[in-house]
């Protein structure tokens, strides 16, 4: 067959793997192409379908290219410009649908193959979770298969199949080398650069009411900790984030602190390790547990006890750290902090203020004050709710004497308020509390939606001490999360709500997989690659040492796969070990097989030997012989055989 | 289920021949691979009865030659005669034309005499005055040969012994098959009432079906390891020949059919062997054929692959 005189060389069932394939690649593309985009090129491949399937030639030459055409022109007016990733990818995904439309020759569909191949790659520019890398991976098994329906078009689909799993397979042990081996840069593996500026989710230097509550419906992921022993009970489980001093009456604003390759206060008490997987949040906390030990490479120490990268955290990155939760800090503080820390706007709040001198009129002490506040708020009912009303004039009389409802920003923000309001340094701490336990992995899982803002007062003798008025109306948020605490009939995010618990379980294992897949695939940076070749012996090896290792190692593995193919080049070998095999077990009987015997004699002669393992012996000889000298021999019988013959007991 | 026509046509002849089924199914398998067959015996142990039978049972047209001293190849392939009427020539053909033949005791006939009929069968076809004419389809010869020992013979030159696919011996019937032969009626009339049991074109199908068997390539290579035995070891005046070679795989081809199988086994190789080989092989030291002994001793000694 002449390529360019084939009208339409597509059988049905090439014309199946090759659409099959096509399909597999575009799905993943459909959440970031323009929907017209994605809607084009999947109606593209259906067209395809049914031409093929009401056996008819492929489209005409002069539609396809008005098709490619127009195609072009609005890929130009939706992006504006036809460089980059996005309109790239676009302008890929409808060609490849219309180089479907018009395959006639070989070449055309190798030419789709190869742009399914390119297809299957360009994913992970934009995405590359595990279940994506599935995908790609499910696509470019079709693909390897409908090259092998042309080029083998008697096989069978299962055979197919199996041999293009066997091809990937055998590329394995090369992806493996490279992937070790391939001398890294700093920086993520597939992010472009634009992409790592991108807005996240998370949290940040400033509260105003809501902030929080709005950060509390996403159930993205923060970052995990996997502790190296039982992980510490929920109500110690505050992670440190920004220390808001600053309040103008609406917004609470971190001040400047100081930093420090030590942390500001000794560490003392109990100690928990563990390793932190932070998630990228643009910002330099790390949302360390309380507090956290030090010195660490490449963390600084606030004065305001946060833990803090030298670098904005812009990839999803891994620390070692350590907790002291026991550990009192602040007991010397410095008359700036404190005094920085008893600042109110002049007016503002009368009600509060009010409330606060009624509390205060014998001069208490300020920790008899602080049970006094506690007590009040307990006492008042207030509401733990995600949806509390706007409080835009003096949010603290609002929340505390109109709404009576509110967020734990409203709780913390009121307490600070009030306290201040005494005369007692008092301040806003933000970050999570709580995080779920994988019960897969065992790491603890915290997310957006565990964001949270309590308090500190300075007590003099004690420092700085942790109250979250927040437990004082929801106790159960701090100790069993926030689903729990919330008033029933609450909108959850869908994933936190109780009846969804085996929704949740498939979570927790999806979580912990795809942790590993980001500690061990797209985590394994330049750090990690030289850990691990410092492990094989290879301290910070030159990447000149580098490359020609990995040259080497492809060469050892292509050489072993061709010693193994040349072992393997047909089941027929495998066939003489396991009559070789045969042979050695009956010798033990003294019923060697004679070197010029063949396995119809021998069985005969087995069985007048061995009259009880007469069937046993017979039908492995008899099976031999249709295996050995009726070619080809199909590979499964070849083992049946294997089987059997280990299996022989001789009675 | 009714039997293969192979194995239908084994049965039968083992009714009529006694306790004699390994050499029934040799002499068929010749049959089916196209071959010719020479049977060595002493006479009176069945040999002219084989003949008969096959031509019976499968319904050939049969022609017996008697082989003697003063028997003529014109005896044989036929003679042209004048005829008066036409003012021609006119060819008679001779017994050769015929489907089976028994040429019995041909060793007793002058070498000239021999090779007429040895051509006839290599070329399956007749030369006389300058016109060919083919022999019949299916064509079989079954030679008888006396012990050589005998006086008053020719013995067959080696080369004409090669036209011959096998050589088998028949021997004497073990005691139980000759009460049974001595008791029973006389096999000339248990062959006469003997109804054909396959057709001539079933053979000829056979053979067809015999040629398409597969045989594996350890095997081809088995078959060349036992002929470079036959000439390497120095105990044989010349090995076996590519052409015995072939015929080694066509009878282990029809071989296998009898047995029912599509492909061949080295057993197939190993049974129809020694019956290939001894009257091709000249033993160095006394230029005798090699006994069965001596052949299954050289097929031990040839590791099957």
């Amino acid at each position: 067959m002449h390529p360019d005189t084939a009208t339409d060389s597509l059988r049905r069932d090439q014309g199946s793997w090759l659409l099959g394939a096509a399909a597999l690649t575009l799905a993943p593309h459909v959440d970031t192409l323009p929907t017209w985009v994605a809607v084009l090129a999947f109606g593209l491949l259906g067209w395809r379908a049914s031409l093929l399937w009401r056996g008819r030639m492929a489209t005409s030459k002069w539609l396809v290219l008005m098709l490619a055409l127009a195609a072009g022109i609005a890929v130009r007016f939706e992006f504006g410009h036809f460089f980059g990733k996005d309109p790239g990818v676009a302008l890929l995904a409808i060609l490849l649908g219309l180089k479907l439309l018009e395959t006639r020759t070989m070449r055309d569909i190798h030419a789709a193959v190869l742009l399914c191949f390119f297809l299957q790659l360009a994913v992970f520019l934009e995405n590359q979770s595990p279940l994506f890398a599935l995908l790609a991976l499910g696509a470019c098994l079709l693909s390897i298969g409908s090259l092998l329906a042309l080029t083998d078009p008697h096989a069978s689909q299962r055979e197919r199949l199996r041999t293009s799993a066997l091809l990937l397979v055998q590329g394995l042990p090369f992806m493996l080398t490279l992937f070790v081996l391939f001398p890294r840069v700093q920086g993520p593996l597939w992010g472009l650069p634009a992409d790592a500026h991108r807005a996240v989710t998370g949290l940040s230097d400033s509260m105003s009411p809501g902030s929080i509550a709005e950060l509390s419906q996403s159930s993205e992921i923060a970052f995990r900790a996997a502790f190296e022993e039982a992980p510490p009970p929920p109500h110690l489980r505050y992670w440190r984030g920004p220390v808001l001093t600053h309040f103008d009456g609406s917004t609470w604003r971190a001040s400047r602190h100081e930093r420090a390759e030590h942390p500001y206060y000794t560490p003392a008490g109990p100690q928990l390790r563990y390793q932190l997987t932070l998630e990228a949040h643009n910002q330099h906390w790390l949302l360390a547990m309380d507090f956290a030990g030090g010195p660490v490479d490449g963390i600084r120490f606030g004065s305001d006890y946060q833990a803090l990268s030298v670098q904005p955290v812009r990839t999803r990155s891994r620390f070692e750290l350590n907790a002291y939760p026991e550990t009192p800090v602040g007991v010397d503080e410095s008359s700036r902090v404190l005094d920085s820390a008893r600042r109110l706007p002049a007016d503002g709040n009368p009600r509060s203020r009010q409330l606060v001198a009624e509390l205060s009129a014998d001069t208490p002490t300020p920790a008899i004050l602080l049970e006094r506040v506690i007590d009040y708020l307990r006492q008042s009912e207030l509401r733990y709710t995600l949806r509390p009303p706007l409080m835009r004039e003096d949010s603290v009389d609002t929340f505390l004497f109109v709404a009576q409802r509110g967020f734990c920003e409203h709780f913390s923000s009121a307490f600070v308020f009030l306290m201040r309001a005494a005369g007692v340094p008092a301040r806003v701490v933000t970050g999570y509390q709580g995080g779920e336990i994988n019960p897969v992995d065992g790491s603890l899982v915290v997310r957006q939606s565990d964001a949270h803002a309590w308090a500190e007062v300075w007590l003099d003798g004690r420092g700085w001490v942790r109250v979250d008025p927040t437990a004082l109306a929801a106790p159960q948020r701090i100790e069993s999360g926030l689903s729990a605490a919330l008033p029933a009939g609450e909108a959850l995010p869908l994933l936190m709500r109780p009846e969804m618990a085996w929704l949740r379980t498939l979570r927790h294992q999806w979580d912990a997989a795809s942790n590993h897949w980001n500690q061990w695939v797209l985590g394994y940076n330049q750090a990690r690659q030289l850990e691990l070749l410092s492990e094989l012996g290879l301290d910070t090896p030159h990447w000149q040492v580098l490359i020609g290792g990995m040259m080497l190692a492809v060469l050892v593995v292509m050489a072993a796969l061709l010693a193994w193919a040349m072992h393997y080049r047909n089941p027929a070998d495998a066939l003489d070990k396991a009559w070789a095999a045969f042979s050695r077990k009956l010798a033990h009987v003294g019923l060697e097989r004679h070197p010029a015997e063949g396995p119809l004699d021998y069985g005969a002669r087995l069985a007048r030997a061995r009259p009880l393992d007469a069937s046993a012996l017979q039908e492995i000889t008899s099976r031999y012989a249709a295996l050995r000298y009726r070619p080809p021999a199909p590979v499964h019988e070849v083992l049946e055989l294997k089987r059997r013959i280990r299996k022989l007991n001789l009675r | 289920m009714p039997q293969r026509p192979a194995n239908r046509l084994l049965e039968a002849a083992s009714q009529i021949i006694l306790g004699k089924t390994h050499e029934l199914q040799l002499a068929l398998s010749c049959l089916i691979a196209r071959g010719h067959l020479l049977i060595e015996d002493v006479p009176g142990v069945g040999k002219t009865t084989l003949a008969h039978a096959l031509a019976r049972l499968i319904g050939l047209h049969f022609q017996r030659i008697q082989f003697t001293s003063d028997l003529l190849p014109a005896d044989i392939v036929g003679v042209s005669i004048f005829d008066r009427d036409t003012s021609h020539f006119r060819f008679h053909p001779g017994p050769v034309f015929a489907q089976l033949i028994l040429a019995d005791e041909v060793n007793r006939a002058t070498p000239k005499t021999q090779s007429a009929l040895l051509e006839a069968m290599e070329e399956r076809q007749i030369t006389a005055d300058g016109s060919t004419m083919p022999l019949p389809e299916p064509f079989f010869v079954m030679a008888t040969q006396n012990p050589s020992s005998q006086i008053g013979t020719f013995p067959l030159p080696e080369s004409q012994l090669d036209r011959f696919l096998m050589r088998i011996q028949l021997g004497y019937p073990d005691r139980s098959a000759e009460r049974a032969l001595l008791m029973g009626k006389a096999r000339r009339e248990i062959i006469e009432h003997q109804p054909p049991v396959i057709t001539p074109d079933d053979l000829l199908a056979l053979q067809e079906e015999a040629q398409s068997l597969l045989i594996a390539e350890r095997l081809i290579d088995y078959v060349q390891d036992l002929l470079a035995a036959t000439r390497q070891a120095g105990e044989y005046l010349g090995g076996l020949s590519p052409r015995a070679g072939l015929g080694l795989l066509a009878a282990a081809r029809a071989w296998a059919l009898i047995e029912g199988r599509d492909h061949v086994l080295p057993e197939d190789i190993q049974r129809v062997f020694p019956h290939i080989a001894a009257h091709r092989l000249q033993r160095a030291g006394d230029g005798r054929h090699p006994g069965p002994a001596e052949l299954a001793r050289l097929l031990q000694s040839v590791p099957l692959r």
